[in-house]
């Protein structure tokens, strides 16, 4: 027995230094080229949603840039990680931060400010600091649109908004599609449901189940991975012959969910902003303070294929994109 | 039979060794064909662990074994079954809720295709139940049949298996006195049909009774091998003990004084409305044992359990010196003054898992007496309990010893060290020599007749009919809740004792008899 | 000397030794089997716990809550309950500090320790009431706890969301600095130092020994023993059963709401309106478990777990170690510990081994 142990320490230390090559130890392997780490909230970086968004954008960057970038995550699993693994790139030294999502908002602040020399970046919330660049987007301006192509198509003249927490973030979203509905369909009833989490896919599933029971025909969510469950529970409509829609969020949700289901998705460019903000780190361009991005910097709209909607819907959709992008229609923030 | 030498069982220089100790220490024993053997011994003297080997639980160091005068090598029970040796435990194996049936074919069920066969099965049990006497209803459920009838359905187990050596481990235990004498009734039945017993026990009486020859066992070693008609219980008890034992108590007459307790008129229900007690009442004086004699079940429990505050009475009055501790607290009942040796150790005496030293004060730890600054002072507490140990010969490593590593009759005289120590001027003492030995018992009971001289009342409940008539002063029948007589331990007999545990009243009007 | 060497091999430290280096070694082969370099990853492990102050200093804020929750658990179970309750009642330490702290105004020597006291108090009673239910009801602590768990948290939220919230924030207002127990400030202005250390750790160590004094040194810890080795013979002896039930579960959940306090207190001076549990209560249970019940237990045992959880993500950020082979690797060095029956076997065999040289 003892033999075998020891047997199998060896062979396990020898296994290791052959594989020290291909394990690399990033800390030291290369020196060169601009070091973006970002941190996940406590949604993980597979939530179909903005964490993987932002990732995905650092992930474009790295293959146009190749060399002149590396790039990491880390995942938060309780809100008392966000400070560690924010501090874990800075103190290594890396060149730029990202913490992702509102939630971080006072922690990014807190390390920003112990930390002058570094820089950082966050998205969705606005921190006040000299070393850091935060993103924000005009959420209401996307859901105004889908707001329309839901009025214009919905058949039982009810619709349903499942949000994730009650924050100004997700306000905004609500607050831009219920004025994209009752601009269209001034009639149609909206109902409202926040579920309090972005990872609750269970709660998702809950809430869709009662809105279509009340014979709601779309959905659409700003919940995160929470919205899983909404999917979830119009693909089981869907099968039983209901004619209900999801219109997805932050990314083109149809390549997720399928077109079955998905009516549209009210795109929030995290990875373009993400992408547009490194690049300018290292091309030398990081600025701090704050950027907005709306309809007309493309920072939020449809996908461009849109199978499920009528060449009409999208020509009305374009005309009120024309109209909030020249300022013709304030769509409200809250 | 004597000429008779067809040994069905033969184990030669049996030796089998645990950490620390020998178990058995190069045993031989025999046993003839259609005999029953007994196996006397004291608790821990190697009885179990012989049979045990026999059985296929243990594999000895030495030593072999033959069966039908052919060696064997028992590795585990099935082989014991196999050879045809059948053990009746004396805790029970069987599955509450399944019918006699069921259980005795549990394991070795007649198959019809892939179905068990009931019919069958049922057949098979009915032949073999009265074919030796059992009248066991093999449709009744184990859950609602005595424990003598679900020992009976132990045997059929062994029976149905083809068994021709039975061994019974300490059966009587858990009997009452009608329950022993069928059982013996029983063993001839087996006996007579060319089975063969062995019988494990610490109970001369019974040996002298139902066996043929008995083996002697101490310390690991034989001892001797007779034949019954050629001994009697006093020479088997000094060799099992090793020394001379006084057999009966000896005590001079009681003088009782005034009335220590009073229960007047006790009712209790269960929660299904059954009533356990019904209307009972008896006083004991100080310096006197009364002694409770019954069959298991018909309120013992019940009646210590609302004295001592366990259970609350739905009607009638304890008194303690004239006080009403009706329905109080064990807490306030302690301190009054009753002392309650448990009748089951293990569930209600002590805290096993507490040292020997916790378990002294397990009723007195808030006392002053053990704090130094309100917190428990662990000094004064051992102290107590190493005084205790010394007056009482409480065989323990240290008082710093689980109490659950003690021997069984350690761990009584460690709870009778702590309710005599207090004092009392109630003590009451129920079944307080249950699965002792000889020496032990011989001991206990002189604590119990040495609190009586000090002019303590005792309340002795027993099952053993023997316990009662050799301690009490006066005895109390105790049946279907209700006290049917109560005679003088002098003017009558066991049969007597008998006949009344089992409801009849006392022929000459005993119930006046105060 | 020789006394060190022996304190280590006997067989009660040499077990949960061998189980740590045990688990290693599996999560090791784990390691090479997913085609990542072991040696690598567990000194970056190693590092990222003690490699600079910082984060060491963060490693002891990841295991503050663990003492307590572990604690909280361990002394239920000692009374023969099973706490799985931890949970709510560190929620409900955490709502109890953050009322004081928000809404009073006293002075700090005041301020923080009402805030905590408070915190242990609603702990206390959160936990008691699943004791009263066992008690007087019969309801088993673990359906109530489980249950209690749920309302804590939407409770919780509830409250903070419509009386205590921060304009626009997800938590509730700031804790007035009086009421802060961090030692943050103080340190980050002395000595440039940033991590969240806080005075919570030294009363989880106060609180590990007072878990030990009630215990072993108090009447009521005799009878909180006593029943929960055996009720029975507790209720022959005088002991009020259900009382040291309901006393056992308030305890317990006073260590819990300490340690909800002290996290808002010492580390967030907020209370946020969390979607889920903090985790730090179910935690608690296998701090418990693998402590064996005792303070000291429950210390080392949270030392470990804490060490783990929070150097994971130096596995992943030193060797690229994908954070599911991670889980799994801590999930073995924490089977191996729980699972010492596995060890103590493999112990034998080196044993009998031995003798059958000699």
């Amino acid at each position: 027995m003892k033999k075998v142990l020891l047997l199998i320490l060896v062979l396990t230390l020898a296994m290791s230094t052959l594989l020290v090559g291909c394990g690399a130890d990033k800390e030291t392997a290369d020196g060169q080229g601009a070091k973006i780490g970002m941190v996940t909230d406590v949604g993980g970086i597979n939530d179909n949603s903005f964490n993987q968004s932002a990732w995905e954008g650092l992930q474009r960057l790295e293959k146009d840039l190749g060399d002149k970038v590396n790039i990491d995550n880390a995942e938060s699993t309780k809100a008392t990680d966000y400070i560690p693994n924010l501090n874990q790139f800075i103190s290594a030294n890396w060149d730029l931060t990202w913490g992702i999502g509102f939630l971080m908002g006072e922690d990014v602040k807190k390390v920003a400010d112990q930390n002058p020399d570094a820089k950082l970046a966050i998205i969705d919330s606005f921190v006040d600091a000299p070393n850091v660049a935060s993103v924000t987007f005009k959420e209401h301006e996307g859901s105004f649109l889908v707001g329309v192509v839901a009025g214009l198509m919905t058949k039982s003249n009810k619709i349903g908004f499942v949000g994730g927490m009650d924050i100004p973030v997700i306000k905004r979203f609500e607050a831009g599609f219920k004025a994209g509905v009752k601009a269209v369909k001034p009639d149609a009833e909206i109902a409202i449901n926040y579920t309090g989490a972005f990872d609750k896919s269970d709660l998702g599933k809950a809430a869709a189940s009662t809105m279509y029971d009340q014979g709601v025909d779309i959905i659409f969510h700003a919940s995160g991975s929470t919205g899983d469950g909404v999917f979830n529970e119009a693909s089981d409509r869907k099968s039983a012959g209901n004619n209900v829609w999801v219109i997805g969020v932050d990314k083109d949700q149809a390549i997720i969910f399928g077109d079955e289901i998905t009516l549209t998705s009210m795109m929030k460019r995290v990875d373009e902003a993400i992408y547009q903000v490194s690049k300018d780190l290292v091309e030398g361009n990081f600025k701090a303070g704050l950027v907005e991005l709306g309809l007309k910097e493309n920072g939020v709209g449809l996908p461009e294929n849109n199978p499920n909607i009528p060449a009409d819907v999208l020509k009305k959709v374009e005309e009120y994109k024309e109209k909030i992008v020249s300022g013709e229609i304030e769509v409200p923030a809250e | 039979m004597m000429n008779d030498i067809n040994y069905v069982v033969e184990m030669r220089n049996i030796t089998k060794r645990f950490p620390g100790i020998i178990a058995n220490d190069h045993i031989s024993f025999k046993v003839r064909k259609g005999e029953i053997h007994a196996l006397l011994g004291e608790n821990g003297a190697g009885k179990s662990t012989l049979m045990n080997v026999l059985f296929g639980l243990y594999q000895p160091e030495e030593g072999q074994i033959l069966i039908n005068e052919k060696e064997v090598k028992i590795t585990d029970p099935n082989v014991a079954n196999d050879l045809g040796i059948g053990m009746v435990h004396q805790h029970f194996m069987l599955v509450e809720n399944f019918t006699v049936t069921e259980n005795i074919i549990l394991g070795s069920e007649p198959k019809k295709g892939l179905k068990i066969n009931y019919q069958e099965a049922r057949k098979t049990v009915t032949a073999l139940s009265e074919k030796y006497g059992l009248k066991v209803n093999p449709d009744a459920k184990i859950e609602d049949i005595s424990v003598g009838m679900q020992q009976r359905v132990e045997i059929l187990k062994t029976l149905y298996r083809g068994a021709d050596i039975l061994i019974f481990d300490e059966p009587t235990a858990v009997l009452t006195p009608q329950e022993i004498l069928e059982l013996a009734d029983i063993m001839n039945n087996l006996v007579n049909e060319e089975k063969s017993i062995i019988l494990i026990t610490h109970k001369l009486k019974e040996i002298m009774e139902i066996a043929n020859s008995v083996t002697i066992i101490r310390r690991g070693r034989v001892i001797d091998s007779l034949l019954v008609q050629d001994t009697n219980p006093d020479e088997l008890a000094s060799k099992m003990v090793g020394r001379e034992v006084t057999f009966g108590v000896e005590k001079k007459e009681a003088s009782p004084g005034n009335n220590i307790l009073e229960v007047a008129n006790i009712f209790v229900k269960d929660y299904r409305g059954v009533q356990l007690l019904n209307g009972i009442s008896l006083e004991v004086k100080e310096g006197e044992i009364l002694g409770i004699a019954g069959v298991d079940g018909n309120g013992q429990s019940e009646l210590i359990d609302v004295i001592t505050g366990l259970r609350n009475a739905d009607g009638g009055k304890v008194l303690l010196k004239g006080n009403d501790i009706t329905n109080h607290t064990p807490r306030y009942i302690t301190e009054a003054g009753v002392s309650h040796i448990p009748e089951d150790r293990h569930k209600r005496g002590l805290i096993l898992d507490f040292t020997v030293g916790e378990n002294m004060v397990m009723e007195t730890y808030f006392y002053p007496d053990y704090q130094t600054n309100h917190l428990l002072d662990y000094q004064k507490i051992n102290q107590h309990a190493e005084k205790l140990i010394e007056e009482f010969d409480v065989r323990t490593p240290s008082v710093n010893t689980l109490a659950r590593a003690l021997s069984g009759g350690n761990q009584q005289k460690a709870i009778i060290a702590r309710e005599v120590d207090k004092d009392p001027d109630l003590l009451i003492a129920a079944q307080p020599t249950r699965g002792l030995d000889v020496g032990a018992i011989e001991f206990i009971h002189r604590r119990l007749v040495e609190q009586r001289d000090k002019g303590k009342a005792v309340l002795l409940i027993s099952l053993e009919v023997d316990e009662i008539l050799s301690l009490s002063d006066r005895i109390a029948v105790i049946y279907e809740g209700q006290i049917v007589g109560i005679v003088n331990p002098k003017e009558t007999t066991e049969q007597e004792l008998g006949l009344m545990m089992a409801g009849a009243a006392k022929q000459e009007g005993a119930i006046h008899h105060e | 000397m020789n006394k060190l060497v022996k304190l280590f091999t006997k067989e009660s430290s040499l077990i949960p030794l061998m189980a740590i280096l045990l688990g290693l070694l599996f999560g090791a082969l784990v390691m090479i089997m997913g085609g990542y370099n072991p040696i690598i990853a567990y000194a970056s492990l190693f590092k990222k716990v003690f490699g600079d102050l910082y984060n060491f200093g963060e490693t002891i804020r990841q295991i503050t809550p663990l003492i307590f929750t572990g604690l909280s658990v361990a002394f239920a179970f000692r009374t023969g309950l099973f706490n799985i309750g931890a949970e709510g009642q560190f929620v409900m330490g955490s709502l109890g500090a953050v009322i004081i702290g928000t809404q009073l105004s006293l002075p700090w020597y005041i301020h923080a320790p009402l805030a905590i006291l408070v915190g242990a108090l609603f702990g206390g009673i959160w936990g008691g009431i699943a004791g009263y239910l066992k008690a007087k009801r019969g309801v088993h602590e673990v359906i109530t706890t489980i249950m209690l768990n749920w309302i804590s948290l939407y409770f919780s939220n509830y409250i903070i969301a419509n009386y205590l919230r921060e304009p626009g924030q997800q938590h509730s207002e700031m804790i007035k600095p009086t009421a802060s127990i961090s030692l943050l400030n103080w340190l980050s202005e002395a000595f440039g130092y940033n991590a969240r250390l806080h005075w919570g750790t030294i009363i989880a160590l106060i609180a590990a020994f007072i878990f030990f004094i009630i215990l072993w040194k108090t009447k009521q810890g005799y009878e909180l023993r006593a029943v929960g080795f055996n009720p029975h013979a507790s209720e022959y002896a005088g002991m009020n059963v259900n009382r040291n039930i309901i006393n056992a579960m308030f305890i317990g959940g006073v260590f819990a709401g300490l340690g909800g306090a002290v996290e808002i207190l010492g580390v967030f001076n907020y209370q946020t309106i969390a979607a889920g549990f903090p985790g730090y209560g179910f935690d608690g249970i296998a701090v418990a478990l693998i402590g064996a019940n005792t303070p000291v237990g429950v210390i080392l045992a949270s030392i470990l777990f804490g060490s783990l959880t929070y150097g994971a993500p130096g596995m992943k950020f030193g060797a690229g170690v994908p954070i599911e082979v991670i889980r799994v690797v801590i999930a073995s060095v924490i089977f191996f510990v729980a699972a010492s029956g596995i060890v103590t076997y493999i112990l034998s065999l080196f044993k009998r081994k031995k003798k059958e040289v000699l």
